[in-house]
């Protein structure tokens, strides 16, 4: 019988390759621990398409977990559902927060992903929205340059996979 | 730090037999420990050629981008945009392994990215076009991004699970690209003068390329029930266009669309003049020392 228990307490170890104080299951990339048979089956999410982590996460998982003496690891990796900056426990925004790298807002509910503009613009067509050179040039003669609100660009990569608005 | 934490760094200098010591080598499956077994009543092949035109979407756009690295007006610009360039890098390992697995010859990533020929691409001309300023590069990602992120959006229904997946994954990621885009094309075009006479120039020059990210092809049309149908991304996308553009007040652009080659474009594997120096420049370094591992 696979100790079940112990297992998940030496996966839930494994730190973060790019933020050691965290560890996989602070940033909620361990979904998964379970036993098939003498097999312990490890579930774990990359948290952006590009995350070049992962293998180095499997990687570190078997190595500990052989440590601890289970030899037969199955590391899976789940594509869904996507993984979310929600995902990130108290405690992980905890460490983040004393390791000086601010964790992220909670992720706005996206049904269909509408459109997010600097605040105070209208995010849909405006009505009679028109492909018309003329109105155009009729706006512009109204037009002052508007101070448009900066826009947030995310944080290096070092701390991509904690704080980008991204993950959202 | 706890030793713990002291883990990840010591374990960079550890010997091992296998000699990629840094982190983040070994790159060899991105999908490793996913199921990919293709869904009954799919067409492998074709699922290949459906993955690698989107594959190759993304693989040639995010090389333009990394293009732009230490070009970039700001710093804070620099990270936004290779985080961008990165998350299309990552959807195209995706796709072209899935790709690669698909097709059953052998192919991984790596072979598909830089050992094909031009005319194996399969990318839309949009992807390949080069930036001539900071405007063409928001203008263009505005549409880029719009147009992939409907088509995802289509894709998170699809009847291939791993397709359907990645673009679940993917577009999160590309309404953050979007946005970041439109944002710009707001401030450059509702801003001074020479902004909006440089934003409407450069959305004037991108616009020839548009039309065919709409237009039908057979790989797609072989594909009902896992592909999406380019066609039905128009009006979604025209919406968002319209507001961005609306509120930037630029005028949307009247160009006739790029002329195909005897009937060939992007999807036939019929590109411009850009893209042999920009696979020159992607595919150099691999083809000199075709055996190399690092």
């Amino acid at each position: 019988m696979v100790n079940l228990a112990a297992a998940r307490e030496v996966a839930a170890a494994v730190p973060d390759p790019e933020l050691p104080m965290v560890t996989v299951a602070d940033l909620g990339i361990l979904r998964d621990v379970s036993a098939e048979g003498d097999w312990v089956v490890v579930t774990i999410t990359p948290t952006y398409s590009g995350c070049p982590a992962l293998r180095e996460i499997a990687r570190d998982l078997r190595h500990r977990l052989a440590a601890s003496g289970f030899d037969e690891v199955d590391v899976r990796t789940a594509l869904a559902p996507a993984w979310s900056s929600d995902w990130i426990t108290a405690e992980g925004r905890r460490k983040l927060s004393a390791a000086g790298i601010a964790p992220p807002h909670a992720a706005p509910a996206r049904s269909r992903s509408p459109l997010r503009l600097p605040g105070g613009l209208p995010a849909e067509p405006p009505v009679g929205a028109s492909r018309s050179p003329a109105l155009a040039a009729a706006r512009r003669l109204r037009r002052r340059p508007r101070r448009s609100a900066r826009p947030r660009a995310r944080r290096c990569s070092a701390a991509r996979a904690a704080v980008s608005p991204s993950n959202t | 730090m706890s030793e713990d934490e002291f883990a990840a760094y010591q374990g960079l200098s550890m010997q091992t037999e296998d000699h990629r010591w840094a982190f983040g080598t070994g790159f060899t499956d991105p999908l490793e420990g996913i199921d990919t077994s293709v869904p009954d009543g799919v067409d492998p092949g074709v699922l290949a050629a459906y993955c690698m035109m989107l594959g190759d979407d993304a693989l040639i756009y995010s090389h333009r981008l990394q293009q732009w690295m230490t070009r970039m007006p700001e710093l804070e610009e620099e990270t936004a945009l290779a985080n961008i360039a990165l998350d299309l890098l990552g959807q195209a390992r995706m796709l072209l392994t899935r790709a690669g697995q698909a097709e059953g010859e052998g192919r991984d990533e790596d072979r598909l990215a830089f050992f094909r020929a031009e005319h194996e691409f399969r990318n839309v001309r949009l992807a390949e076009h080069t930036d001539a300023d900071f405007a063409e590069l928001t203008g263009r990602l505005l549409i880029f991004s719009a147009w992939r992120l409907a088509l995802f959006g289509r894709l998170a229904g699809s009847a291939d699970p791993v397709l359907a997946a990645i673009a679940a994954k993917g577009a999160r990621e590309l309404a953050y690209h979007r946005d970041y885009a439109a944002q710009w094309v707001i401030r450059l075009g509702d801003g001074t003068p020479l902004s909006h006479g440089r934003m409407q120039a450069a959305l004037d020059a991108i616009w020839p390329l548009v039309d065919e990210l709409f237009q039908a092809d057979p790989v797609t049309a072989a594909l009902p029930g896992v592909a999406a149908d380019p066609a039905g991304l128009r009006a979604e996308v025209d919406a968002v266009l319209d507001t961005v553009l609306a509120t930037a007040t630029l005028d949307r652009p009247q160009a006739a669309p790029l002329a195909r080659v005897a009937g060939k474009a992007g999807r036939d594997g019929m590109h411009t003049e850009a893209f042999g120096y920009l696979l020159a420049e992607l595919q150099s370094v691999a083809r000199a020392h075709p055996d190399a591992t690092w």
